[in-house]
């Protein structure tokens, strides 16, 4: 198996709280990898050591190594810019900026200086915005607020605005989890097209979500990898009892 | 409710209150009165340009300055700053505003005033004098009183308060903002960007609300800006204020007119005043409660 993420020993503190306790993961390429788990089992902050979004916050700290396509990203060479534009993230609560539809697509082609020129520009939106399957709903009203959108559309548009920046990897952290069953439904349906091109790891509480859209599903609880396998097998016939009383709703 | 009704009452009684004392002035002259710059109480001529223009003028340096610092200090502290570091720098700012002005107008004398006499005026005059038009601002005499020291030393007085108030707003922008723009590979100037541009109507709110301070501030400023009822070109000259004038010539103010003057000068300054800090704060209160700029589902 040709991984695009390779996680190793790798251990997460708040302080000094543990929120990670030795994980070890292979994420390979062009797969969706579903992370389910009870809620503060640290399936978020797993999801954001893949993207350094972690850095953010001063007390945490990070053990362990993450490689993507071979390259440690916590190492000190690493361009923390340059890895969460390869690494795109889309958020459980969907948070546009305060500008156009268009800008807000726009923005990450801009400060990363892709286009070539202002037609460019244009295509790159259309583009990411078609890909995100929205471009129909929004192409007459480009100029106008993001918040005018719908909850589920303001989410895709935000997963149209990661998709814009052209990463090799996406982080979706409940994209779903405030959205009606239709506009769930739409970015499920989404997720699977996006497969083609992306890796993609997702993080939900939804078991069916995770039985619909993943190849590879991850149980965590308390901060533990509990088990690893295709989803597949993980919904029929999992390894750990642990996962089957999970699964089958016996807590959590 | 009863307190509510009460202070509308306050309020409608102090116009009332204002325009029926300034009634002389109002019935005789009329809008001469506010574009007049003749100011001679001994003759019966009462002109208010000169105070509107050194109001405006000096609040006008204020921001200019304490802007552009209030904002950089405020993304410090917001942005950059680790808590440790904020927190005491928060709490020296606090401090800052709460200062009487009076003291400020002591410092102003003492210390603002030979420096800029000594070294900021002659400094200015040297390097923008010669520009041709805007080079008039820093030429003429330099005493080191007269509307510059008024306009630094309102920047000083509003320095803290807007940076504490862009501080507040900048610190209810959703964190979900910045992590948005940092997961698209923004740098954290970038990032801080995009958190400004959440906050932009509650920054213009706090600029208002600046500049409401400077426009009536009093103490301060008749201690340093000179009072006289001049308009000069030259910021080293000196000026007058409205607040200023009403302070300084109310106890003499005998003759029916004079008083009328003064007290509809009183009324413009209110009434502006009024207008602005209103305004301020629909801006500030559009971010506070999230209809204007950070706004997610
Ligand atoms: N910023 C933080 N500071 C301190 N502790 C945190 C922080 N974020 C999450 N935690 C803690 O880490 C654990 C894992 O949280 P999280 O990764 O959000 O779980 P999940 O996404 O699976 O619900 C929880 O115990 C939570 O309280
Ligand atoms: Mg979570």
């Amino acid at each position: 198996m040709e991984s695009k993420i390779s996680i190793s020993n790798l251990n997460f503190f708040y302080g000094k709280a543990q929120a990670l306790y030795d994980i070890n993961l292979e994420i390979p390429e062009r797969e969706v990898v579903a992370f389910i788990g009870p809620s503060g089992c640290g399936k978020s902050t797993f999801l954001r050591t893949l993207n350094r979004m972690n850095d953010t916050i001063p007390i945490a700290k990070v053990d362990g190594t993450v490689l993507i396509d071979g390259e440690d990203i916590y190492s000190s060479k690493t361009d923390v810019v340059a890895l969460r534009r390869k690494v795109g993230m889309v958020f459980q609560k969907s948070n546009p900026f305060p500008k156009s539809i268009f800008e807000n697509v726009a923005y990450g082609i801009r400060i990363n200086k892709m286009q070539t020129s202002k037609s460019d520009l244009n295509d790159r939106v259309e583009k990411a915005l078609v890909n995100a399957a929205l471009w129909d709903e929004v192409k007459d009203r480009l100029s106008s607020s993001a918040f005018g959108l719908s909850g589920g559309q303001q989410q895709r548009l935000c997963i149209a605005r990661a998709l814009a920046v052209e990463p090799e990897v996406i982080l979706m952290d409940e994209p779903a989890s405030a959205l009606d069953p239709i506009a769930t439904q739409k970015i499920e349906e989404l997720v699977v097209e996006l497969k083609k091109d992306y890796t993609i790891v997702i993080v939900t509480h939804n078991m069916q979500q995770a039985g619909r859209v993943s190849d590879r599903t991850a149980f965590f609880m308390l901060g533990k990898l509990i088990e690893y396998n295709p989803t597949q097998k993980m919904f029929t016939n999992p390894d750990e009892r642990l996962t089957e009383d999970y699964i089958t709703g016996r807590f959590g | 409710m009863i307190s509510a009704a009460s202070i509308i009452f306050i309020v409608v009684g102090m116009i009332v209150m204002m325009v029926s004392n300034s009634m002389p002035t109002i019935s005789r002259f009329g809008l001469a009165f506010l574009t007049g710059s003749e100011w001679k109480p001994a003759d019966g001529v009462f002109g208010a340009l000169p105070f509107i223009y050194g109001t405006i003028v000096s609040s006008l340096i204020a921001l200019i300055i304490s802007v552009p610092i209030s904002l950089g200090i405020a993304i410090f502290l917001t942005e950059q700053a680790p808590k440790k570091i904020a927190a005491p720098i928060s709490f020296m700012v606090e401090l800052l505003a709460a200062i009487p002005s009076v003291v400020y107008g002591l410092w102003g004398i003492f210390v603002l005033a030979p420096f800029i006499r000594d070294h900021l005026g002659v400094f200015l005059e040297t390097y923008l004098g010669w520009i041709p038009v805007v080079g008039q601002l820093f030429q003429g005499r330099l005493t080191g009183i007269g509307m510059l020291t008024g306009g630094i030393i309102l920047a000083l007085m509003t320095t803290p308060i807007i940076t504490s108030v862009v501080r507040d707003i900048l610190e209810v922008v959703p964190n979900t903002q910045r992590e948005a723009a940092l997961a698209l590979g923004a740098t954290k100037w970038e990032t801080t960007m995009i958190v400004l541009g959440n906050a932009a109507s509650g920054i213009a709110g706090a600029v208002v609300l600046g500049l409401g301070r400077a426009l009536g501030e009093t103490m301060a400023v008749t201690m340093v800006i000179g009072n006289s009822p001049q308009i000069s070109a030259s910021l080293f000259e000196p000026a007058y204020t409205i607040a200023s004038v009403l302070a300084a010539n109310f106890a003499e103010a005998t003759d029916e007119l004079y008083l009328s003057a003064l007290i509809e000068m009183g009324l413009v300054l209110f009434l502006v005043t009024f207008v602005v800090n209103a305004f301020a704060k629909l801006l500030i209160m559009s971010v506070a409660s999230g209809k204007a700029g950070a706004k997610n589902v």
